[in-house]
């Protein structure tokens, strides 16, 4: 033990003379690591999160707002038809490696990532496209086979960001954007740091350099951010923690909203799910507000449709099956099944699963509902419930924004079929005055809280903790990014 | 010595093989799908598909396990499904983390527990003797990652000498890097010291009693060195032993503890490799720490031969030895 003391106080001697961070630079935390670094090939959140608007830009993108907004298309024009977009591209735009961009780039990026070998994760993105042509090296335009109203903001996602053919390939590890960010170094397993792209074309940002170290531990962000060890966590982990957090004054807590619907999906394929009263009575049984406060900490916000109020179009329909465990018990004996009935519920690893099964099982109970609990990590998930549908009832978040299409696609694992909402989202696509869209949006959500194919629980919040002192960090956001071109110290 | 080393030679080997069979086929068996979980939620049946054929997760089970010995054997030890980057370069860069937090912590655990053992036989029955068993047996009961927990509230939350989590990398420097992986090395040495120091402790009460040692006094030594000089050393075949079983369970601390800390080691690189069902990564991983643990059991049976080097001899003549 002697021999300890004096090294410990060695070291924290060293501990101190390093010199204080210089105010150019960001160290954000974010909980898992993005395997790769290509958005076009993996669909982990962490991607989009690192590389979004740093190294990789689209046509267009998504702003703090959750609209859509010009990005390398500087603007547009579409048909009376609605189904030809003439995209302007922006002008004196070199990839970081040097090559320019123009409409080959385009053209090459949505080929690709329609193909018939593609891997891109949001295929179903690209699949309204017919043709991509380039009338100039300035104008892309691109023609589908039928309007497609959620087209533009499609092409904002990370998935559809813009590549070139000489770097796509290897992306991956080596990725080459647009952006005004570029790689500096990636430590696998603790952090990627990006250093500005000296050939980018708009203003230099302020930051020259942002770190994004992956802690994935709760109580381990906790200390990193009490330490100063971090300056931002844009989803940050440990909901119990912030009491804790908000009492340092150094620290600024801000709750915002993300795309994320907590939901019970169904498996429709399976008996009793199949019963659109068993499935009202299973939403009459849930008390959205105690599931918020159990396992959400109360931050998140209760819906009663696919949809999350950060969007624009979103319809609250919270109070659509307001909690009634009478009533749930009455469809219940309508539907034949006076005394209930059993059933199995699947949880991946996320606590808004394991924690808040165990809450939903004991409501559902009450009404005479046996759930019985099964724990999954989400490699099994992927495979048993989402590819094989050999499920009964499961809890997710779906994290992809305005992702009500999912419900017009009859081989999504929750198999729900309905003419009625299928018609409705044609129309709505079809659809070209963002007035009428909006109305569509809004009658799509109304159509699924009336069949209820899945009991929605709760919008997912946008935990954000960061120093006081950085500015432009997003309190909400539709998609998960850290934009840090936007970010800067303030004096 | 020589037959000795070639038996373990040709056990290392067969077991290498058994091992590399036995997690190709457990990985096999877990259900989930590494291009799966690339694609996620949004996956259709053609990019999946397109995803296993690049991936080569389309062919035979035979095709995919020859595919991967043979290029162990080559020394090529395949690309990881998740970072799509050489595993050799993966692991080469992970052991320059855990190599070092295991060799801090075996140092720390010993440095700790002979000096602690060797007081608390010379007290035996006094005060300090079960204060420090005392605290032993708690050390033992404590897990590691809770220790590590209270360690970063002290030390880095509260006192902010030491970096709560994460790892600089060796090229800022030998200090920072060493104060990165000082709490970890605690936190995994202290339940080890623990059990040592309990070894140590009875195995010196017992040699204590030898009459080597009492020869020894005889002669005039001072009861100090007596211990330090002849009853310690003969000691040291129960420490040793622990010692040896110890090293396996301080990798599996690795993957715990490098988690708490968050710090990029092999035994994080295995946990996250399995949850992401990078298979070819788990499969080098754990046939490396197969290789690595019966490496080291062979040293601890050499190192038997060096402290007792009748046990050698026995081996020599063919009448076994090997504990």
């Amino acid at each position: 033990m002697r021999a300890i003391i004096p090294a410990l106080a060695a070291l924290a001697v060293a501990a101190a003379i390093v010199p204080a961070r210089a105010k150019d630079s960001v160290s954000l935390g974010m909980t898992l690591e993005p395997p790769i670094l290509d958005p076009t090939a993996g669909a982990a959140a962490a991607i989009g999160e690192v590389t979004y608007q740093n190294i990789f830009q689209g046509l267009t993108q998504i702003d703090a707002a959750g609209q859509v907004a010009p990005s390398l298309a500087t603007s547009w024009s579409l048909s009376a038809d609605g189904k030809t977009y003439t995209f302007h591209l922006a002008h004196g735009v070199v990839f970081s490696d040097g090559e320019k961009f123009g409409c080959d780039d385009v053209k090459f990026s949505l080929d690709r990532a329609r193909a018939k070998d593609s891997v891109n994760p949001q295929k179903a993105l690209f699949a309204p496209i017919a043709s991509v042509a380039c009338p100039s090296a300035a104008t892309a335009v691109v023609t589908l086979s039928q309007p497609t109203a959620s087209f533009l903001f499609g092409m904002a996602m990370p998935a559809a960001v813009i590549v070139a053919p000489g770097s796509a390939a290897t992306n991956k590890t080596k990725p080459v954007g647009t952006g005004p960010y570029m790689l500096g170094s990636w430590v696998k397993g603790d952090h990627v740091t990006l250093v500005r792209n000296p050939k980018y074309s708009g203003k230099a940002p302020a930051m020259a350099s942002a770190t994004f170290r992956f802690i994935a531990d709760p109580a381990a962000a906790t200390a990193a951010m009490l330490a100063g060890n971090l300056d931002a966590f844009t989803l940050f982990p440990a909901p119990e923690a912030l009491p804790q957090i908000k009492a340092d004054h150094k620290l600024r807590v801000e709750i915002g909203s993300t795309s994320g619907k907590i939901i019970v999906s169904l498996n429709e394929a399976k008996k009793p799910f199949d019963n659109l009263l068993v499935r009202r009575a299973m939403a009459y049984a849930i008390d959205r507000n105690a599931y918020n406060q159990a396992v959400l900490n109360g931050y998140g916000t209760p819906i009663g449709s696919h949809d999350v109020p950060g969007d624009a179009g979103y319809v609250d329909l919270a109070n659509t099956y307001p909690y009634n465990p009478a009533k749930a018990k009455q469809l219940l004996a309508q539907a034949g099944y006076p005394n209930g009935f059993a059933m199995t519920m699947v949880l991946p690893p996320p606590a808004y699963a394991r924690r808040g099964g165990e809450v939903i099982a004991a409501m559902l109970g009450q009404v005479g509902i046996k759930v019985k609990l099964v724990d999954m990590e989400w490699a099994q998930w992927l495979a048993q419930v989402f590819t094989h549908h050999d499920y009964e009832a499961t809890i997710v978040s779906h994290v992809e924004p305005r992702d009500l299409y999912q419900y017009a696609n009859p081989h999504y694992y929750w198999n729900y079929h309905s003419a009625a909402y299928d018609a409705l989202y044609r129309k709505y696509q079809a659809a070209t005055d963002p007035g009428q869209q909006l109305a569509l949006w809004g009658d799509l959500q109304k159509q699924l809280a009336q069949d209820e194919p899945n009991i929605f629980l709760c919008a997912m919040p946008k935990i954000g903790v960061w120093n006081a002192k950085l500015r432009g960090m997003w309190k909400n956001a539709l998609i998960t990014v850290d934009i840090v071109s936007q970010m800067s110290w303030a004096k | 010595m020589t037959g000795f080393l070639l038996r373990r030679l040709l056990g290392l080997v067969l077991m290498l093989v058994a091992a590399s069979v036995v997690v190709f086929a457990v990985m096999n068996v877990l259900p989930g799908d590494p291009a799966l979980l690339m694609l996620g939620t949004g996956a259709t049946r053609t990019t999946l598909a397109a995803l296993r054929h690049q991936m080569g997760l389309d062919l035979p089970l035979w095709q995919q396990y020859l595919r991967w010995a043979g290029g162990l054997l080559r020394g090529d030890f395949g690309i990881s499904y998740t970072y799509q980057t050489p595993v050799a370069g993966l692991i080469l860069a992970r052991l320059g983390v855990t190599l070092p937090l295991a060799a801090m912590s075996i140092v720390l655990s010993v440095g700790i527990a002979l000096p602690v053992g060797v007081f608390a036989a010379t007290h035996q029955g006094k005060a300090a003797d079960a204060a420090l068993m005392g605290a032993a047996q708690l050390g033992v009961a404590v897990p590691n990652f809770w220790f590590g927990l209270l360690l970063i509230l002290l030390f880095a939350v509260h006192l902010g000498w030491l970096p709560a989590t994460g790892f600089p990398g060796w090229s800022g420097g030998l200090l920072p890097g060493l104060a990165a992986l000082l709490m970890p090395a605690l936190s995994l040495a202290l339940p080890q010291a623990a059990i040592l120091a309990r070894v140590t402790r009875s195995a010196v009460i017992e040699a204590a009693g030898e009459d080597y040692v009492r020869t020894a006094r005889a002669k005039g030594l001072t009861a100090r060195a007596a211990i330090w000089g002849h009853a310690l050393p003969n000691a040291l075949i129960p420490v040793v032993t622990i010692m040896g079983f110890q090293f396996s369970y301080l990798l599996a601390g690795t993957v715990v503890i490098e988690n708490v800390f968050t710090l990029p080691g092999m035994g994080r690189l295995l946990f996250q490799a399995i949850a992401g069902r990078d298979l070819i990564t788990v499969q080098d991983i754990v046939v490396l720490l197969t290789g690595s643990v019966i490496v080291v059991n062979t040293l601890v049976d050499l190192a038997y031969a060096a402290i007792d080097p009748r046990l050698a001899l026995a081996d020599m003549t063919g009448r076994g030895g090997e504990a």
